[in-house]
């Protein structure tokens, strides 16, 4: 389905893909993960044929440097915040639906397929932010393309949204979709991704089963609870003297966990009585920006 | 190959746009009320004194059309692709079955097709109280004199998308169509002037820098158009017309038409190469 074979992008003296080779087969979903500057968005953008690079690609057959416009009509593509032109849902539908050069009455299938189809009156700009990834994916199914590409399309997405739009995705890929997507959330690879391929500085550096990805490159995940406040003392220190690595961050404790012990903190907390009023699983590296950024 | 079908889907998603901007309307609205207020209140009621009015009318929209028309024609276009590549809209555009050259031709007709709008609003209003007024017979010069308007708005909207093309940021591609209007209505003729007087200049490089402006490309075509001659212009434009006799008229319109397609060109191949500069962030 896709073939890359020596995929090489420089910017200046800048090496963005160096050699790059890979191959995905049809109904695969495969992840791209690396840090930032790894050239994730950078082999996405290849894919798409939106920029120049020296090597081959093909999809579905279709040389990319070629016929960068037949490779892009194979293809349906989610970025990471998709920016609309000011209309209506409908209209925006209508707008990518004619440039895709698929019949209009298509907007109705893929609305009712992201569950959007109770706003296609709304403005695009009154969406939520989740309602915005979820219309990106309706107008990448439009044309109905075999391939779709998604460049971390969760990112900015609160918990519920993204747990939505990946069921969403889950649900494609197993009606024959090929899926290509960039993600930093561990937990989005293992639900999502039947094959990881790791990037760094460009090259690939580990190809394996998302389950694995854990373990081989040394990732903790980090479960974060929120207790109310004048729990919050006794909940670092009930953690800490069980050996867990813990953090506070604002109303919220950061627990470390291994894949397996996920559920046994909580147990913890309820044997000691102390309620928990909402958590989530975060990979480390998300954790690290959190308690940056906070 | 350029697939058209692609092109009108994008013009016409540009018309809309362009016709619900706020800027644009008030513009369209200045320039119509001030074109009928021009149109209405210079025309006598001496019918003698018609024929010498409407050239004084006409002569009024064409010093309206140097000043409005270039800064409307330069600010829509360097706003539009700069614009969308700012906020992200375009990079995502691109990543439709469409190519850059469909994308750029689109948004140009698009805004062109919304700026001629306004002008024949503008003329027609100002054209139908002329009417109105009696001066029936002038309708033949006044057609041309909007026709050189059209190509006039047309070439300014070609550089404001050249500046659109080149400039990474809004502001920079509005800072420079600013600046190049400031220059083509103000600096450039008194620069051209003042060097003139001060290395005294031989008349015929004066003319001929002088119509490389493509606003003067415009009013020396719009004055001979209404008056057969350039004498008003003194030197230059008694040297233009000894010179260059009937083909002069020509060779204007042929400048504005070269003004509208190079920048348009220019911005079609840069655009068509452009590759870590249209992403946002990237």
């Amino acid at each position: 389905m896709i073939i890359a074979k020596n995929l090489t992008k420089r910017y200046g003296k800048h090496t963005a893909l160096d050699n790059l080779s890979f191959t995905i087969e049809a109904g695969e979903a495969v992840a791209l993960w690396g840090a930032n500057g790894a050239g994730k968005t950078t082999t996405l953008r290849c894919l798409l044929g939106i920029q120049g690079f020296e090597g081959e690609l093909t999809i579905s057959g279709i040389n990319v440097s070629r016929n960068a416009k037949a490779a892009r009509a194979a293809i349906g593509y989610v970025p990471q915040e998709t920016v609309f032109y000011d209309m209506t849902v409908m209209e925006t539908l209508f707008f990518y639906a004619r440039l895709k050069k698929t019949e209009l009455q298509r907007a109705n299938t893929v609305l009712e397929q992201v569950q959007l189809e109770a706003h296609h009156i709304k403005r695009v700009n009154m969406l939520s932010g989740g309602m915005k990834q979820r219309l990106a994916l309706a107008i990448a199914l439009l044309a109905d393309p075999p391939v779709l590409v998604l460049d971390e399309p969760t990112a900015n997405l609160d918990v519920k949204a993204q747990r939505d739009f990946i069921h969403t995705v889950q649900l494609l890929n197993q009606a024959g979709k090929t899926i290509v997507f960039s993600s930093h959330r561990l937990d989005e690879v293992i639900a999502l991704g039947s094959r990881v391929l790791v990037l760094a500085e460009g090259k690939l550096t580990l190809e394996c089963p998302p389950q694995e990805l854990a373990h081989k490159l040394g990732l903790h995940r980090w479960l974060r609870i929120w207790v109310a406040a004048q729990h919050k003392d006794t909940t670092l220190r009930i953690l800490h003297e069980q050996g867990y690595a813990t953090m506070p961050n604002g109303r919220s404790v950061y627990v470390q966990v291994t894949s397996d012990g996920k559920i046994a903190p909580l147990r913890s907390l309820e044997s000691a009585s102390i309620p928990v009023e909402d958590f989530d699983l975060i990979d480390g590296e998300i954790m690290l920006k959190e308690t940056d950024h906070d | 190959m350029i697939d058209f079908t692609n092109v009108v889907t994008i013009t016409r998603k540009e018309l809309r746009d362009a016709l619900r901007n706020r800027w644009f309307i008030v513009f369209t609205i200045a320039f119509a009320g001030i074109a009928l207020a021009l149109s209405a209140f210079m025309q006598p009621n001496n019918s003698a004194l018609r024929v010498a009015s409407y050239s004084r009318t006409a002569a009024s929209l064409v010093n309206l059309v140097l000043l409005f028309v270039p800064l409307i024609g330069l600010t829509l276009g360097a706003a539009n692709l700069a614009g969308d590549r700012e906020t992200g809209a375009l990079a995502y555009l691109l990543a439709q079955p469409v190519s850059r050259v469909e994308v750029l031709l689109g948004k140009y007709l698009g805004l062109a097709g919304a700026l001629l709008a306004t002008l024949t609003l503008g003329f027609g209003v100002a054209g139908v109280t002329l009417a109105l007024q009696g001066s029936v017979q002038d309708a033949a010069s006044y057609l041309f004199t909007v026709t050189l308007a059209y190509l006039l708005a047309l070439a300014m909207l070609s550089l404001g998308f050249l500046m659109s093309t080149i400039a990474q940021k809004t502001t920079a591609a509005l800072g420079g169509a600013l600046f190049l209007w400031l220059f083509l209505v103000f600096i450039g003729d008194l620069g051209i002037m003042g060097t003139a007087i001060s290395t005294q200049m031989p008349i015929q490089t004066v003319f001929f820098i002088a119509a490389a402006n493509p606003l003067q490309m415009f009013k020396l075509a719009s004055i001979l158009t209404m008056q057969a001659n350039l004498e008003v212009l003194g030197p230059a434009g008694l040297y233009a017309t000894d010179q260059f006799g009937g083909l002069l008229l020509p060779m204007l319109l042929l400048g504005l038409v070269v003004w509208i397609v190079l920048p348009l060109v220019a911005s079609i191949t840069i655009f068509a190469r452009q590759e870590k500069f249209v992403f946002k962030g990237a």
